[in-house]
């Protein structure tokens, strides 16, 4: 919403300069996104008078002028073809700063001459585009005065309405807002009705279908005829472009004046392109309109259209035709002031994709009382500024009463507000926005005015009090603290926390990626459901809830390795979908390594990354999570995305924990991702929160006096048998003695035969009670080969 | 053997020991003194074919003549075996400038520290974290929130919309965490004191918007807690956040359908010099939107608001680590570049705390 300071003054009367308006306004909510105030940069300018301009003696183009000042005179180098003895001039003197270069003057010499000062052009100035010559003043213009004192300049407000404020979508309704807040007084308004002469030969109706009479209750007209729709005069022309709007004609720019003015919308027909009588009715397929702005909009039952007998005139309370609109030779004209359905008129624009003022204040809300008064002033300025004669007002439906009566109790300010106002002034702020206060009444009785249909409820009126007294003098109080501070994360938060900071510390790099994703690639990762697939993507890139993490992390590595990044840890901590109710999303912590497992180096080869890289990411996630790793049963399954040979799955139970492996070639191939990859999803609600215990001591630890012994053992085993079941198999061959059984040592080859293996583990006894014999070890090292060797059919490697 | 014969061995054994130049030398000279068929050794086995007392006086001498070649031996390998090893040593020299091996320390993502930072300034507080589903429907995301039937952002407007269902009713993406203020007030009696962080969506895409953002919203309801009191919770979190003692704020009335009285919050900022400054200075930044809870939204949530009153608050997580962190460009925290995460990510080790500090 944009306006001038004479047009505000208009409506208030005020001392307060642009600055002190400008951050009242946007501490009253009406937030002032720019405030052009052309005479700000005019500081140290005055009004000079060329005494004499003689030429320059070096220089056929430049002239010496000596120019008044109203304290002496200055010789100034003038390049300004209109530079002439007698005119009054824009002086800048030395010290001032130049507004288009935010350079200081400085006096100088100019081909030999010095120049003490400087004549301006407008476009030196900022205060228009005119380079040809320098500003001519009027020969009024009191030598020395300030150049702001004696140029018409008028400072520009742009302010951002918020949705409520339908009623400061009119400079009117700003002017009150102000001067509730005691910036100003507000000027009454009056309209002095203009009365109707003949009977106006069109008439009104309102046409609708039961159960759609609310799309218009009111339609108010008059027929004016006579008029000479010229020019409008200079004033209204300034007013209009000074807030960017393009003069057309006297008729059109009334319109658009009232509709910045009062936030009230309203329209001209020729009466020349009316056949028969004006209603409002809804629109029916089929129809068309070819509208003002060059554009025909098809119409259907949802819209409201304002008609003759024989078709539609205007798209009701968005746009007007072309066809009726009032031009140079309109002298008949009919008048439209009506009140619209907002959600039918925010509905229309909509579908039509058409903006206007007159929709953006429709759909707001328009003043209901403001009827009948708009329609006598713009009658009013029509004929004053057109001539013409006036007929008596048509009218179809009446004014609905739009305001409410409200109790109101002035404690409820300081309950919510924390702030104490005097009653006297409460009353006076909600009577100066218009409403009616009963103060005397316990609690008050509050009737608001027509045109605040946002004060619905007393906590309205409280927050316009707070407003307007303003949020700077509520006091600032501390939050009550806890008495102790105690941790406010869950389990599940602290845990996500330590896979995240885990995972970082392996050198994995966290990254953030999309919820969403191609359909194409969420399928291949078990996705693209229909109910996950977006109606309104903002591009067909980003259309399906994401089904795994991987998909965004292989796409970040490929893109990364476009840019010669190839070797990649990256990881993400959000949220999967599986389907669309709550609790199919779930909380997924999933890494992904690329390339090579670290950076080529002089001492040691490098090597690419592979899957037990992945496994080791996700046991490292478990146990950073607190889960249970040791009760961990690793299986060689996962699914589609992963390389079924180079893949498994960590589960609890039956419970799926995570997946690890290779990234599945073709996988790679479709995402046009180069391999080797290797990633892991965690599915984190699938651990098991950590019992809350009673206290935080840890077990007490039972250190062994004997040194643990050590023995190796190499077994031939069958080339499938995996690894794991040699370890149980081992480790269960004394759960007392044995601690730890490790893989060390893996061969396939000519040695073992064909379809074998040879697999060597390190058994570790950790003797209890006393150092074991050379036969208690003989005795375990006999029970771990007969439990491999039972539980793999393998045998002792010779 | 005279007492002068054995001091001249003891002192051409001494000659010869001093001269042994390496340790394979002074071995030789070992053998040749005191093995088996050393000199030394000869002399010794006289000792049997002499009497008793002139056993003892050559006995004597001869002990005294062993010690010292043992001595001098000892000496002498003591003097090798340094040369030796500093030969060793100076054959062991390598090229100390070469590099170490490769060792990665990844990154936490400005996105996610600033949230712990979030946290670690309200949790003091007594706030607790809450969260909820990103796929949600109208009722937690618009109804509840007091959001009127024809407002914009119900319609295609910014909203994800997941497909219509049978029923006519469609699920969305949640356009701001406000939802899970709802969920909380379904589930938890006041008081309450919670913040929500969180994934949210809106249909929109440029320089400064992305279709995927995150915010944190906070809301606290009880029987007391007024627009006095959540001034001083903002301004204490802008001061804390920020790190800098002093930071203008202003509260300026703003409108949004779930709280009233609204405010946006600036802050005092300088742009001087192309460089953004938070504190003092002549501009004001706007970092986030809060307003006491509307009645209509604690009734739709089963709160009676003649009883409980309390405000809400809500803030985008990019726009603060932006100001924070000077990050110029808000799409490029969702581009996984690792030359970016490296830079403006943070290393594992900075967990923000209150009394350690929230950034290095």
């Amino acid at each position: 919403m944009k306006f001038t300071l004479s047009w505000l003054k208009r409506h208030l009367d005020t001392q307060a300069t642009p600055e002190q308006i400008a951050h009242r306004l946007t501490m009253l909510g009406l937030e002032v996104e720019s405030l052009k105030d052309p005479a700000a940069g005019l500081t140290g300018f005055i009004v000079g008078h060329v005494l004499e301009a003689a030429p320059h003696p070096n220089a056929d183009r430049l002239r010496l002028c000596k120019v008044a000042t109203g304290q002496g005179s200055l010789e100034v180098v003038c390049g300004a073809p209109n530079a002439r003895a007698g005119l009054k001039v824009a002086l800048a003197i030395p010290g001032v700063v130049i507004p288009s270069t935010g350079e200081v003057l400085k006096a100088g010499s100019v081909r030999g001459v010095m120049s003490q000062g400087m004549m301006c052009s407008s476009r030196e100035l900022l205060l228009g585009d005119d380079h040809a010559g320098i500003i001519e003043l009027p020969a009024s213009a009191p030598v020395g005065a300030p150049l702001a004192s004696v140029l018409q300049l008028d400072p520009l407000f742009d302010v951002a309405i918020t949705p409520n404020r339908a009623d400061c979508l009119g400079v009117r309704g700003i002017a009150r807002d102000l001067a509730a807040a005691g910036v100003g007084r507000l000027k009454p308004l009056v309209i002095e009705p203009v009365k109707g002469s003949f009977k106006s030969p069109i008439g009104v109706s309102l046409d609708f279908p039961a159960g759609a009479e609310s799309a218009c209750p009111l339609f108010v007209g008059r027929t004016i005829r006579g008029v000479r729709n010229g020019e409008s005069p200079q004033w209204l022309k300034d007013w209009l472009t000074g807030i960017g709007l393009r003069p057309i004609s006297a008729l059109v720019d009334i319109t658009n004046y009232i509709t910045m003015d009062c936030a009230r919308p309203l329209h001209v027909f020729d009466l020349r392109r009316v056949s028969g009588n004006i209603r409002a009715r809804l629109g029916r397929s089929g129809e068309t309109l070819a509208a003002l702005n060059g554009k025909t909009y098809e119409l259907d039952e949802t819209m409201t259209v304002i008609a003759d007998d024989a078709r539609p005139l205007a798209l009701a309370g968005v746009i007007g035709g072309e066809a009726s609109g009032v031009g140079a030779d309109t002298t008949d004209l009919f008048l439209e002031v009506a009140l619209f359905d907002p959600q039918r008129i925010a509905a229309t624009g909509r579908n039509l994709a058409a903006e206007s003022d007159a929709r953006y204040r429709f759909e707001r809300g328009v003043d209901p009382a403001f009827v009948l008064p708009a329609a006598e002033l713009a009658s009013r300025m029509i004929i004053e500024l057109c001539g013409g004669e006036a007929s008596q007002i048509v009218q179809a439906g009446t004014v609905p009463d739009q305001r409410t009566r409200l109790t109101f109790h002035p404690g409820r300010v300081a309950r919510i507000g924390g702030i104490e106002v005097a009653e006297p002034k409460m009353c006076q702020i909600l009577e100066g926005l218009g409403c009616e206060v009963d103060s005397a009444a316990a609690p008050w009785a509050v009737t608001t005015p027509s045109w605040r249909a946002d004060l619905t409820a007393e906590h309205d009126l409280v927050e316009e009090v707070i407003r307007v007294y303003g949020y700077d003098e509520i006091p600032t109080l501390s939050m009550p603290r806890p008495d102790v501070v105690r941790p406010v994360l869950t389990s599940s938060q602290r845990r996500s926390s330590w896979v995240r900071r885990g995972l970082a510390s392996r050198g994995m790099v966290e990254t953030v990626t999309w919820s969403f994703l191609p359909s194409a690639r969420a399928a291949l990762f078990g996705g693209g459901k229909p109910e996950l697939v977006l109606s309104n993507p903002i591009s067909s890139d980003l259309d399906a809830m994401r089904p795994s993490l991987l998909p965004n992390l292989l796409v970040a590595a490929g893109h990364n390795a476009d840019r010669g990044l190839r070797d990649v840890a990256l990881f993400e901590l959000g949220p999967q979908f599986d389907g669309d109710r709550p609790e199919d999303q779930t909380a997924v912590a999933a890494g992904l390594r690329a390339g090579r497992h670290a950076e080529r180096h002089w001492g040691e080869p490098a090597r690419a990354v592979d899957l037990f890289d992945a496994k080791a990411d996700a046991l490292a996630a478990v146990a950073a999570a607190g889960g249970p790793a040791d009760s961990l049963v690793v299986y060689a399954e996962s699914a589609p995305w992963y390389h079924p040979g180079r893949s498994g799955c960590l589960k609890l139970g039956s419970k799926l924990v995570a997946r690890f492996g290779e990234i599945h070639p073709a996988v790679l191939t479709a995402l046009d991702v180069k391999g080797p990859a290797v990633g892991f999803e965690l599915f984190l609600d699938a651990l098991p929160l950590p019992r809350a215990k009673a206290t935080k001591a840890k077990t007490l630890l039972k250190l062994s006096p004997f040194q643990p012994i050590e023995r190796d053992f190499a077994f031939v085993l069958d080339r499938d048998i995996p690894a794991e079941t040699v370890v149980k198999a081992a480790r269960g061959a004394d759960k007392i003695l044995i601690s730890e059984v490790a893989v060390f040592d893996r061969y396939e080859g000519p040695h073992v035969g064909e379809g074998k293996k040879s697999l060597a583990i390190q058994v570790t006894l950790q003797p209890v009670d006393r150092t074991p014999t050379d036969a208690d070890i003989e005795a375990v090292a006999a029970k771990v080969v007969a439990a491999v060797v039972k539980a793999t059919g393998g045998a002792l490697r010779a | 053997m005279s007492i002068a014969d054995l001091d001249r061995i003891r002192a051409q054994a001494v000659e010869a020991i001093a001269a042994s130049a390496d340790l394979e030398a002074l071995e030789q000279q070992r053998v040749s003194l005191l093995g088996k068929k050393g000199s030394v050794t000869a002399l010794m086995k006289e000792l049997g074919g002499m009497g008793p007392d002139e056993r003892r006086a050559a006995g004597q001498a001869l002990n005294v003549l062993k010690d010292a070649v043992a001595a001098a031996l000892d000496a002498r390998k003591a003097v090798l075996d340094a040369v030796a090893l500093d030969e060793r040593l100076a054959r062991e020299r390598v090229d100390v400038t070469l590099t170490v091996r490769p060792e990665q320390l990844g990154r936490i993502h400005p996105i996610s520290q600033t949230i712990d930072e979030v946290v670690a300034i309200f949790g003091q507080m007594g706030f607790a974290v809450a969260e909820g589903p990103d796929i949600e429907d109208d009722f937690h995301n618009f109804t509840a929130l007091n959001f009127p039937p024809g407002h914009p952002a119900r319609l295609m407007h910014d909203t994800f919309f997941l497909p219509e269902k049978p029923d006519g009713s469609r699920l969305l993406l949640r356009t701001h965490t406000s939802p899970v203020q709802v969920r909380t007030m379904l589930k938890q009696k006041p008081p309450i004191r919670v913040i929500i962080p969180g994934r949210t969506y809106r249909c929109d895409s440029d320089m400064t918007h992305t279709p995927m953002f995150h915010q944190v919203e906070g809301l606290v309801i009880d029987h007391s807690t007024n627009m006095a009191h959540l001034k001083g919770c903002l301004i204490e979190f802008v001061k804390t956040y920020f790190e800098v003692d002093e930071v203008p704020v202003r509260f300026r009335p703003s409108f949004f359908p779930f709280t009233e009285p609204s405010a946006e919050v600036d802050i005092g900022c300088s742009r001087a010099g192309g460089e953004l400054k938070i504190g003092a200075g002549a501009d004001w930044l706007e970092i986030l939107g809060c307003g006491m809870v509307h009645p209509n939204v604690l009734r739709n949530c089963g709160i009676d608001p003649s009883e409980y009153q309390g405000f809400a608050f809500g803030m985008g997580i990019e726009r603060i680590a932006m100001l924070k962190y000077g990050i110029p460009d808000l799409r490029t925290f969702f581009e996984s570049d690792l030359r970016w995460l490296r830079h403006y990510g943070f290393v594992p080790l900075d967990v923000p705390t209150l009394t350690g500090g929230l950034a290095r």
